[in-house]
């Protein structure tokens, strides 16, 4: 009964998401009161009958409903509580069910936190956010759907890929589905503000916190895939280049230029067609980065859920979405304006070379995705395209990026003074350059990349705290640093704190590149391998019990200067209901190095408790990585907590000169 | 007269850049090109000596051994047709099994052994990777004359150990 229940409510918001988006968008367009006013009510309802929809997904879930086709092959009545609910989302159907979820929660949020937003505009923003969620509705209840039953029901489910059966599966899905969802909100604006005439610097205070907001999630999205990667998969790595992870750092990287873009747009009103341009981006590569994981284009490791008849739809949606908001795009930018001038170099001229190198860097990850999937289209054969390439083009583009990181902050609006900036920030350079030196010797060899790396950590490391003393020193007065420190508004600080996040992880990339040291070997109970410093004495390996697997649990002992430090427990499970192995890797982690073991297999099949092929890691500062992604979206949020996005629309008319003096 | 000079320079300057910046990717993409090959495309001398790519099929029933070292593993690599002997020193992935696809990047040597350095499996145990299902489907459209029925393998789903070994 509960199934049908969801069902019925997801075909009921089928209707509500078109009436809506059509009439909040004609009403507007012809200035229809009363079809402007259905905009926020509609948005409401059709999150509230989505949310009905999920819940009673949910429950078949909890219930171990096999009836429901959907439920039977991806739990089972052994899976744990929490990988029940989590399960919803651990297939096709439902995690598009989620995707769907999360963006009619975004509309939520927009009815709610829009009081100040003039009502034409609101109900374009909703009825473009409905539109873009009639769009999947349609394709869940056409293609996808979950609620589907089989009868008589099953006895038993398929159980859950053992894969994701982790917390990590637990939060990552989620975090990065509201990045990706939430840059239809800043698309919705574009559209919006595309279609109102009104590209000015209230529309880009407007879409700026959301769009900072969908940028946090996807951060904090793609490092906790990133981190599941590391320590689940037992690979010891953490980013791939997996056609996956790319389509989830092209919007990312759009994302982030976007923010940038709309810090100019807001502060000067220049840029106004790229940022819209941007924002269709952002959005249209979330929507492409959809299609390539369901749509089984790909070969990746998450191929496990997967159906090509699917990616003719998404690939029609997607083609409509993006073919629609350029063809707005080419109609309407023309009368745009271009905003206020600037000189050559100047704090604009750098913002704009940031976009570019963000955009370029883009079209390389997109061009090293597409490309085996052109040619294998094309009937030319198959091909891949390996980490190399990525890693090859990457760093040339990154490094300018981040060394105009450190000098952005200095520069003025409309004309800065180069030389102004190089006898400020010469000494940084200097200490960067030093560092640069001297610091690898300390970890034995110094290698180019070493160098580079560490020179660009140390350089946007020293003109962060500089700008951010200089700017302090310059409005004290009387006050104490602290004191000052503190009134300091919260986009300064969050601005600072998200570019020290970069240093943060270039220095773990780096590192980690440069230094780590990994090891297969063949070990029996007593042997010891030692690699970078640290020994490892394999103990043995035991057979233990898991609710709904069974483990083959090895014990190593991770010695320093002789001594037991810590006890390793690695494993190497068989679920029952799959019989697929699973390795669960043993990590001792730390501020400046983590060290990794992980159990291969049985050298002799027939004597488990005998030797085994066993992989060593040895990983220098890894958990900076994560830990940079981390401040970057603390920054974020700092930012957004700003005093001026609270009284946004009473001060949204002030002219950008106004602002500029801010 | 020179503001529009400085203008011509400076757009004349970003098209050169870009050009470089696309010389120098498209470079690095054609470098690091890996092709797919299937052992019978091996065999006929298709593919090259000391540059890497692909290959996939089913890893023969009864070939996986393990090298004296402990951890070099030697297994064949076929599409039914042509066999392809595989060397990988490492820990192979979870879903490495005999009977089931398998994809491995590596370089031919010139005692026509394959010395993987990467070895893909996928993450379900009904996967087959693409390119291994096309090397078997060429093989068994190749081989279908004297094999009678035709099996089409799809690019997921079926049983690859199913295929028969003639």
């Amino acid at each position: 009964m509960i199934p049908e229940l969801g069902h019925f409510a997801l075909i009921l918001s089928l209707p509500v998401a078109a009436l809506v988006g059509v009439l909040a968008l004609l009403g507007a367009h012809r200035n229809r009161a009363p079809w402007i006013a259905l905009a926020k009510p509609g948005a409401q309802a059709l999150a509230l009958l989505v949310t009905v929809a999920y819940l009673c997904l949910t429950q078949a879930f909890i219930a171990n409903d096999f009836s429901v086709i959907y439920v039977a092959q991806h739990s089972n009545s052994l899976l744990p509580l929490q990988y029940r609910i989590a399960g919803v989302w651990g297939g096709h159907e439902g995690s598009l069910l989620l995707w769907m979820l999360m963006l009619s929660w975004w509309a939520l949020l927009v009815t709610w936190f829009s009081r100040n937003l003039p009502a034409p505009m609101l109900a374009r923003v909703l009825g473009t956010l409905c539109l873009v969620a009639f769009g999947f509705l349609l394709f869940i209840l056409l293609t996808s759907n979950p609620f589907e039953r089989i009868l008589p029901g099953v006895a038993e489910g398929k159980d859950l890929n053992p894969l994701l059966q982790d917390p990590g599966l637990i939060i990552h899905p989620p975090l990065l589905y509201m990045g990706y969802v939430g840059f239809s909100v800043a698309y919705a604006f574009a559209v919006a503000a595309l279609l109102s005439g009104q590209l000015d610097a209230a529309w880009a205070r407007w879409s700026r916190p959301w769009t900072v907001v969908a940028w946090i999630f996807l951060t904090l999205g793609i490092a906790m895939g990133s981190w599941w990667a590391y320590y689940e998969l037992g690979w010891g790595g953490w980013w791939f280049w997996d056609p996956v992870e790319n389509a989830s750092f092209m919007p990312w990287l759009i994302g982030t230029a976007l923010l940038h873009s709309l810090a100019v747009t807001e502060k000067r009103g220049s840029f106004k067609n790229w940022t819209v341009l941007l924002a269709i981006s952002a959005f249209s590569l979330s929507l492409l980065g959809t299609f390539l994981v369901r749509s089984g284009v790909l070969t990746s490791v998450h191929a496990f859920a997967t159906d090509p008849t699917r990616g003719v739809f998404i690939l029609a949606f997607l083609v409509t979405v993006i073919g629609a908001s350029l063809a707005l795009f080419v109609w309407r930018a023309p009368s745009v304006g271009l905003g206020g001038r600037f000189g050559l170099f100047s704090r604009e001229s750098l913002l704009l070379t940031n976009n570019v190198l963000l955009a370029v860097a883009t079209g390389t990850v997109l061009l090293g995705t597409l490309y085996p999937l052109l040619v294998d289209a094309l009937a030319l054969g198959k091909i891949s395209v390996g980490p190399p390439y990525f890693n090859a083009v990457f760093a040339p583009i990154m490094a300018p990026l981040l060394f105009l990181m450190g000098v952005g902050p200095f520069a003025r609006w409309k004309h800065a003074s180069i030389a102004e900036i190089a006898r400020l920030l010469k000494w940084a350079l200097a200490v960067a350059g030093v560092v640069a030196v001297t610091l690898p010797f300390l970890y034995g060899s110094w290698t180019p990349l070493v160098g580079l790396g560490l020179l660009l950590a140390t350089w946007i490391t020293l003109t962060a705290v500089l700008h951010f003393v200089q700017r302090v020193q310059a409005t004290r007065g009387d006050a104490g640093f602290l004191a000052a420190a503190l009134r300091q508004p919260r986009h300064f600080w969050g601005m600072h704190l998200a570019h020290l996040g970069v240093a943060v992880f270039v220095v773990g990339v780096t590192m980690v590149g440069g230094y780590e040291e990994e090891k297969d070997v063949k070990m029996g109970p007593g042997d010891t391998v030692t690699v970078s410093g640290y020994s490892f004495r394999f103990l043995g390996v035991q057979r233990v019990e898991g609710p709904n697997y069974v483990a083959m649990r090895g014990e190593v002992e991770l010695l320093k200067n002789g001594k037991v430090d810590r006890l390793l427990h690695p494993e190497k499970r068989n679920y029952h209901s799959s019989m697929m192995p699973m390795t669960e890797a043993a990590i001792d982690a730390g501020l400046l190095r983590d060290v990794y073991v992980s159990l291969g297999e049985p050298i002799d099949r027939d004597q488990p408790e005998g030797e085994w092929a066993v992989r060593v890691y040895y990983k220098p500062f890894v958990d900076w990585i994560w830990g940079g992604c981390v401040l970057m979206s603390l920054g974020g949020l700092i930012a957004i907590l700003d005093r001026r996005y609270r009284n946004v629309g009473r001060r949204g008319t002030a002219t950008p000169a106004q602002e500029a003096a801010a | 007269m020179k503001a529009r000079h400085k203008r011509i320079a400076l757009i004349l300057g970003a098209l050169a850049a870009l050009g470089l910046i696309a010389a120098f990717v498209l470079n690095a993409l054609n470098d690091n090109l890996a092709f797919f090959y299937s052992p019978t495309d091996v065999k006929d001398g298709k593919a090259p000596q000391n540059k890497v790519f692909r290959i996939g099929g089913l890893v023969q029933n009864g070939t996986l051994t393990r090298q004296p070292d402990g951890v070099t593993m030697a297994f064949v690599v076929t599409d039914t047709i042509h066999d392809i002997p595989v060397r990988y020193k490492g820990i192979l992935p979870d879903l490495f099994q005999e009977g089931k696809g398998v994809v491995a990047q590596g370089k031919l040597g010139e005692d026509g052994i394959f010395t993987a350095n990467e070895v893909l499996a996928k993450h379900d145990e009904n996967y087959m990777p693409p390119e291994a299902a096309q090397a078997l489907e060429k093989a068994h459209q190749a081989g279908s004359g004297d094999a009678g029925a035709k099996t089409v393998i799809p690019a997921g789903g079926t049983e690859p150990a199913a295929a028969p070994r003639k």
